[in-house]
């Protein structure tokens, strides 16, 4: 085979490779080490290096190199002058012996000297210096002709190619811990609104005073037990927090009224879900259904709810949550006019209810989460803090709560519409 | 990629046989040239590679290659290429290994 012909398949092939490489490899690292083998190996250069340029730093930075010795520096400084040089003399190669004008060659003149350093180009890909390929003189010893130039180029433009492209993931990573961040941390100023809001809420009632944040608490351990994702378990917490934002619009004496409020009251603090509602909807929640929860709330699977009287499959899931987070609580507090009623009675009255007020998968999800703390299997004490200690270890609970879920079926929603 | 392999390695008074094996063509063929390095560094006269298992050498297998070389030029080592196959002979010779190494059947 003629030698010209040899040479061509061999750099051929090298390019090629060059392109797989830069196409396909993940390991970076590894690319640009494969990247300067096979730029050293189509033409025998005996040594060699391959810096990525940093703008920030003004920084060049080795990458790769082969037969520079332990003693060839891996970082360089870039004047600003220096990149505006490489970018005006364009993606060409540039003869250290005919650059001795240039200041970065006069900084480092001694050192490439030394390293027997004959060519460098500039890797500039859109317009922008990534970086510099760096080479020896060929086995050879013969000067590079027109043809090796060419190829030179033409391979490191992909070595170039694959620098920008990993600066390109570099950035985007960076942007999106940024935006991951950003929206972690307004997820949190969000919740804390929420949280402010929920206290607010409760402050106008000084019997109820913690309820928006305990009916928040329990809607969220209904959704956990549920199988819900973390997100959908913050946006029914956040449910729980806010449903009775409407009761700010509700005469102070209705609310804290120490006795059974009369038909017109009643009338009046009823009209609560749907103003919370409006005052909702315009809010762009990171959650979805939370003005839902909040107009439907004092909904019932029989029909027999208020406002707007649903039944079962027309009311939101989330709604059925809050409205049991939202009555275990109210049973389970001192209310004007009558004391909170013992844990027994309350799982008692909770699995009467199932089918006509409540949704009994999530009576059953209630249960499940009150029995594994209880029994020690979860190990949070959430219902304790939210209830007191005594009050949740009272005797017979455990028992009461198995026989319960025996008892219940927790697969399906609306079971059985009763008479109530 | 396989990085265990062995680099088979003898070794006859002051002259030191690496087999080049097809690993050299692949990036995990840096191991050969390490294993090359650390012959010359425990003071081998000679240093030889043989190639009588590599049907071709490609870009990567030349610049190890050089790699060796180099090592060895530094160190004062004679380098010797054997059982090189007439392509990859021919391609030595028109890259210009051949200036650096003495070829041996």
């Amino acid at each position: 085979m003629p030698d010209n012909q040899q040479k061509l398949i061999h750099t051929f092939s090298a390019l090629a490779d060059l392109g797989q490489e830069v196409a396909h490899k993940n390991n970076f690292q590894e690319m640009i080490s494969t990247s300067l083998h096979l730029l050293l190996g189509s033409l025998a250069i005996m040594r060699g290096g391959v810096a990525r340029y940093s703008r920030f730093g003004h920084e060049l930075n080795f990458l790769a190199v082969r037969g520079l010795g332990d003693d060839f520096p891996l970082s360089a400084s870039l004047e600003i002058s220096d990149e505006k040089e490489f970018l005006n003399a364009g993606m060409t190669d540039i003869e250290v012996s005919q650059a001795k004008m240039l200041a970065f060659f006069q900084r480092y003149q001694k050192v490439l000297e030394r390293k027997k350093i004959e060519i460098i180009m500039p890797l500039i890909i859109r317009d922008e210096l990534v970086g510099l390929v760096f080479l020896g003189e060929k086995a050879s010893g013969e000067p590079f002709t027109d043809l090796d130039r060419d190829i030179v180029r033409a391979m490191a433009r992909h070595i170039g190619v694959g620098i920008h492209q990993r600066n390109l993931m570099v950035e985007l990573e960076r942007r999106a811990d940024e935006n991951r961040r950003l929206y972690d941390d307004m997820r949190l100023t969000y919740r804390d609104t929420v949280k402010a809001f929920a206290t607010a809420i409760d402050c106008k009632d000084k019997y109820t005073e913690g309820h928006s944040v305990r009916v928040g608490k329990y809607s969220e351990i209904i959704a956990e037990e549920l199988g819900w994702g973390e997100e959908e378990v913050e946006g029914v917490a956040v449910a729980g927090y806010l449903h009775d934002v409407g009761k700010l619009t509700v005469e102070r004496n209705i609310i804290n009224a120490p006795y059974r409020i009369n038909a017109k009251e009643s009338a009046e603090l009823n009209k609560h879900p749907g103003v919370g509602y409006e005052i909702l909807l315009p809010i762009h929640h990171p959650y979805t259904d939370v003005p839902l929860a909040a107009k439907y709330h004092h909904e019932r699977l029989d029909g027999r709810g208020y406002p707007d009287g649903l039944s079962d499959s027309e009311i939101p899931y989330i709604a059925k949550i809050v409205n049991l987070a939202d009555s275990f609580d109210a049973m389970t507090t001192d209310r004007p006019y009558k004391r909170r009623r013992p844990a027994n009675e309350v799982i008692e009255d909770l699995k009467r209810n199932s089918g006509k007020q409540f949704a009994p998968e999530i009576v059953t999800a209630f249960y499940n989460g009150m029995l594994t703390e209880l029994t020690g299997k979860d190990k949070r004490k959430r219902f304790r803090r939210l209830l007191g200690r005594e009050y949740m270890e009272s005797e017979g609970i455990v028992p009461l709560l198995k026989q319960a879920l025996n008892g219940m079926d927790g697969t399906s929603s609306l079971t059985f519409i009763g008479a109530g | 990629m396989n990085t265990n392999f062995e680099i088979p390695v003898r070794n006859e008074g002051e002259t030191s046989i690496v087999f080049a094996s097809d690993y050299l063509n692949k990036i995990s063929g840096e191991k050969i040239e390490r294993e090359c390095k650390r012959q010359i560094e425990t003071g081998c006269k000679t240093l030889v590679v043989n190639f009588k298992d590599t049907e071709i050498v490609n870009s990567i297998g030349v610049s190890i290659l050089l790699g060796v070389i180099d090592a060895a030029a530094n160190a004062g080592t004679q380098i010797v290429f054997s059982e090189v196959s007439e392509e990859t002979n021919q391609l030595f010779e028109m890259l210009g290994l051949t200036n650096h190494v003495k070829m041996a059947a």
